[in-house]
Formats: C-alpha cells, structure tokens, sequence
C-alpha cells in the first residue's frame, strides 16, 4: 500500500528533515522522563499531562497578556519545574516509600494524577480546541537548499539542542548536577555526605517537568490545545526513553531522533493515520534484539 | 504453605465465594432498577476482567498493560462472526478466546525474554499497533466500528433489549468462572511457578521451573478469558468500535480493580471492582454530566489516594492472613 505522495527523492529527503526536526522535539519531550527514570527508577505516567498543562500555560500567556511563545518558554518551563517538585513532594515522594508492589503504586499513584489533571483542565478550560492564533514562530516556513522547513518546528529541534547541551553541562559540571549523578548512583550513600536525598529528587522532578514545559511552550505554537492532548505524546515518550534506554539521558535525545525520522518514513510508505505503527514496530525489532535498549545500562 | 490452615483457608474461600455468589443472584430480584442493575453488570464484567488480568500480572508478574488488544479481539470476533457470517455469540465466544490464547503465546515468544518497564511497554504498542490497524480495517467496519443488528431476545443469540437481567446472569458466570480458575490455579503446580517466577526468575530456573513455559500458560489463561468478557461486552452495548475496546485507557481500567484491591490476591480484583466500578458510575452520573470533568477529578484523586495509602490493596484491611497467603 502506497502514501499518497509519490516517492521520489526530493519528497523523501523533505519529509526526512521535518522528521528530524520533530525528533529532536519527540527527544525534548522524554529526555524529562528520562532524567527522572534514570534519577529514582520511577516512570512518571502524567508525563504527557505535565505537557498539557505546559501548552495550556503557554497559550493563556498568549490570550490574556499577549505574551508570544517564544518569550513564555523560560516562564513556562520555571512554573513546571516547581510543579514537578511539588508532585515529588506531594505524590511521588510517598509513592516510591511503599513496601509491597512499589513498581504498581509508582504506576498507578502517577496515572491518578494524569487522571486528576485532565479533569481539572476540563473543568477549568472547557474541553474546546485551542490554539495560539498568531506568534513569532508559527505558520511561516524557510526553504534551505529546496527543502521547506516550518519554522515552530525548527525553532523547536534548535530549543531541543540548546537544552541538550545545557543538561549536558549541567549534570557534568554543576554541583547540583554532581548531587544528582550520586543520589542515582547509591540514594543510600549521599546521605552520608550530607546530601538531602528527598531534596536532589525534587529538584530532579522539578527540571524533568521544566524539560517538558519547554517542549509544551513550542509545541503550542503548531498545535491544537485540548484536555487529553498530553496522552498521544506520552506513549512516544515512553516508547523514546525505552528505545533509548531505561537509564540513559543521551537514549532518549537518541531515540527521539529515531522515533521522528521512522515516524516520517512510515508516513511516506503507510497512510498518515497508521504512521505510529512505524515507531511501535521499530521498538519492538529494537528490544527484540537488545532488551535493554539501544543505549540502556539496566 | 501446604500445611493445615492453607487447605482450610481454601475451603473456607470457597464456602464465602459460593454465599456471595448466591447472594448476588438473589439481588436483582429486589432491584428492579435498570440503571443499578446496568451497574451490576459492569461490576461483574470488571471483576471478571481483572481476575483474568491477574493471573497474568499478579500471580505471575508480568505486568501486561496491554490486555485490551485480548478484549478487543473477543469483540471484534464475536461481532464480526455474528454479522458478516451470522454466526452464533457462543461459538465467536470460544473462537476470540482461542484466537487471543494463540496470539498471546504468539507474542509471549518474543516478550517474555523482555524484563520490567521494556515489557509493560511491549505489551502497550502491541495493543496500540492492534488498535491503529483496526481503526484502519475497513471490512471491519474502521474507526466507526460495527453495529450488531438486535433481531429478537435470545439465549441462541445472546441478545435481550427488554431486560438486563440474562446479561447480569452471564456476567455473574463469568466473574465465577474466573474467580474459580484463579482459585484452582492458586494451589496447582502453575501456581507455585508462578509466584516463583514472580519473586526471582533466576533462582526459580535454577529450581527447575520452567520460567518460560510458566509465562506462557499464564498469557494465554489470562487471554482466554479477557477475550471472553470482550466476546461479553460486545453482546451487551451491540455496538464496538476500536478505541473503546482496544484503547490504551481500556488496558488500565482492566487492571485497576486488581491493583487497588489488591494485585496477587485471590479476592483483590473482586473488592476492587466491587467498589470501583459503581463509584466510577454513580460519579460519571452524578458529577460527571456536566461534562466538565468533576468525575475524572473525584475518579483520579481516589486513585492515587488508595495507590499510597494502601500499596498492598484493600483486601489488606480485611485480614492479615491474607498478607502471608500472598507471599
């Protein structure tokens, strides 16, 4: 079965750099899963409602004081860091304390949450479709060497590599960063260096959902808002840190750039409404092969 | 675990199961509400599907969050047998069951060598690659799903439009059956497996269980009967479509009764689905109507209050015994 477009080289090439483009966001969404997984071994199933209320910020910023996207992005991504140190402190932080089925409480107490969440954002929201009308970003194109480029999207893989660099650095070279890589290496044993181990996850929850509000504040600028838009991009989330690797930061920037590329490839060869398939079967080929991921460590 | 008060503890299971079940056969008699008794049927269905859940995730550990694809199946068989082929309910019953066993050992082959989160979200985009294709299907009706045309009230049909109570019957059947199944394997040869393989894979193979062959009687015990309760379901509202039988929510809700009443447990799945589901109804109903998302907020908070404050399940309040049973 053949896409609608024909094949030839230009469409290909083409719908291979939107594909990048998109991965480098896909990486920028699940690399804030990532660090938290890899920080305290939980997966934190409002990921994708973290992104919700993100998008939602961002566009209230935009309807009521005409603030553009871009310029939101810092003030998004800082409320979602105390957001997702309050849900540390508030949910999670109890959570990872239980002695029986800590995998099933960690699983269910963070999906009550996304259930909460939804809820409220329809309550207070409406479930109505949203967007950002107009922004800096949104709805222009650049064309490089003949190939056209939407711009909210490039913006957005520029973002994603910006952050990268600065996670990058900042788990290899700040003292924070340093406190994180110990409390993940043995929780036990920064304690007796005096490390307040509750306050390192909290401040590691807090700059995984910062991660996320970033990615929530460009994607506002290219797509519809709505209660339940969190949960589509949640599964490719899940499906990236795992293709990356459980455990590994670089898995998920990765296997987000994987994860948009065959996204893109599946679209040119199967109907756009199937193109998912594309991601799930490569993951599953991937961990056929190697059960830990490409890049995982556990 | 093989000593005196384990047996009696069985038949003392037993003898409650048997007053439950007659007591809850009785209840529609006295209830003549069609909304309660559309409730009970849930109810029943639930703890049905979380039972069959369990045996898999619970007892044996491999958490599935993919078990919609094994419901949608028994759906989608019965409703497309009964209306491209006019073939009975029953036998699309018993061919979506044994579809879905095949397909679960089918998948179990590659899965099972999968281990922790890798697994569970295997088994999420194998439903997820199921619910896309479907979706697609156009013989089988694509996104808008297919409409089983009611003809007249049946037991050869399976099809009644004037009363709820055949269905609350079947369902009452069917929570039983799982119930038993669970009940006979507990102290079976699989069942010790299966906890072995639950508690340490390694050191259950170094003891001679077949950790593989264990995993795959699970899988397709645990598929069987899913696929039955969706072959159930499909009967029941006449109309299905791919997202509301194979959606990723679907997954959950199936294992949610199990996992606050108690994952592993022989009656967690029933007290979770017993007092879930009707919250989960009379919520939507009351509060929900609104559409403004009051239920989801009432719905969630719940959750995540009995996810904390009780990891081992409801079922803990009801007798310490029970805690040792499950270890």
């Amino acid at each position: 079965m053949l896409g609608t477009t024909s094949l030839t080289a230009e469409t290909i090439i083409q719908s291979l750099a939107s594909g990048l483009l998109m991965g480098l966001l896909y990486g920028l969404i699940a690399v804030g899963l990532a660090l938290i997984f890899g920080l305290m071994d939980v997966v934190n199933f409002a990921h994708g409602e973290f992104l919700m209320i993100a998008m939602y910020a961002t566009f209230f910023l935009f309807a009521f004081f005409a603030v553009d996207p871009l310029l939101s992005a810092p003030l998004v991504a800082a409320a979602l860091f105390v957001f997702g140190a309050v849900v540390y402190l508030l949910i999670v932080r109890f959570a990872v304390r239980a002695k029986a089925n800590a995998g099933m409480v960690q699983i269910f107490s963070t999906f009550g949450l996304a259930i909460v969440m939804r809820g409220l954002a329809q309550f207070f929201f409406t479930p109505d479709y949203r967007s950002v009308t107009h922004s800096w970003l949104g709805g222009r194109t650049i064309s490089v060497a003949g190939i056209f480029l939407p711009v909210p999207q490039l913006a957005g893989a520029m973002v994603a590599i910006a952050a990268f660099v600065g996670l990058y650095f900042f788990i290899n070279r700040t003292d924070f960063g340093r406190a994180l890589e110990a409390t993940r290496e043995d929780a036990g044993a920064v304690a007796l260096v005096g490390i307040d181990k509750n306050r390192v996850f909290a401040l590691g929850w807090g700059l995984g959902a910062a991660l996320v509000g970033l990615a929530g504040a460009i994607m506002a600028t290219f797509f519809y808002i709505y209660p339940d838009v969190g949960a589509s991009f949640a599964l490719i989330a899940y499906v990236t840190v795992a293709l990356g690797g459980f455990g590994s930061v670089f898995g998920a920037f990765a296997g987000g750039i994987i994860v948009g590329l065959v996204e893109a490839t599946t679209a040119l060869i199967l109907p756009p409404s199937l193109k998912s398939v594309g991601i799930y079967a490569v993951y599953l080929l991937v961990v056929f092969i190697r059960p830990r991921g490409l890049f995982g460590s556990i | 675990m093989m000593d005196k008060n384990f047996a009696q503890r069985r038949r003392r299971d037993l003898v409650i199961a048997a007053a439950f079940a007659v007591v809850a056969a009785l209840v529609p008699l006295f209830v003549k509400d069609v909304y309660v008794q559309n409730i009970m049927v849930l109810t029943l269905m639930y703890a049905a599907l979380s039972q069959s859940w369990n045996i898999l995730s619970g007892y044996c550990g491999q958490i599935s969050l993919g078990h919609a694809l094994y419901f949608g199946i028994g759906a989608y068989t019965t409703a497309l047998l009964f209306t491209k082929f006019g073939v009975l309910p029953w036998f699309g019953m018993l061919g979506g069951g044994l579809i879905s066993a095949a397909i679960a050992m089918a998948l179990g082959y590659p899965c099972f060598r999968l281990r922790g989160h890798y697994f569970v979200i295997a088994t999420i985009v194998i439903a997820e690659i199921a619910l896309l294709l479907f979706q697609n299907w156009n013989w089988a009706g694509a996104a808008l799903g297919i409409d089983i045309p009611v003809r007249h009230d049946s037991w050869l049909t399976f099809q009644f439009t004037r009363s709820k109570l055949p269905y609350f019957y079947f369902a009452l059947v069917l929570a039983a059956i799982a119930w038993l199944v669970t009940w006979w394997l507990e102290d079976s040869k699989w069942g010790y497996w299966w906890r072995a393989v639950k508690d340490n894979p390694d050191a259950a193979e170094s003891l001679g269980v077949v950790v593989f062959n264990s995993k795959m009687g699970a899988a397709a015990v645990s598929a069987f009967l899913t696929a039955v309760g969706g072959s159930f379901y499909a009967q029941f509202v006449s109309y299905i479509d791919p997202e509301s039988v194979m959606g990723f929510q679907f997954s959950l809700l199936m294992a949610l009764p199990a996992v606050l009443g108690g994952i592993g447990t022989l009656w967690g799945p029933v007290l979770g689905a017993v007092i879930l589901i009707p919250l989960t109804e009379l919520t939507r109903s009351f509060i929900g109507g609104s559409g403004r998302g009051v239920d989801l907020i009432v719905y969630g908070t719940l959750i995540v209050l009995i996810s904390l404050a009780r990891p081992e399940g409801l079922v803990g309040l009801f007798s310490r015994r029970r805690k040792e049973a499950v270890r």
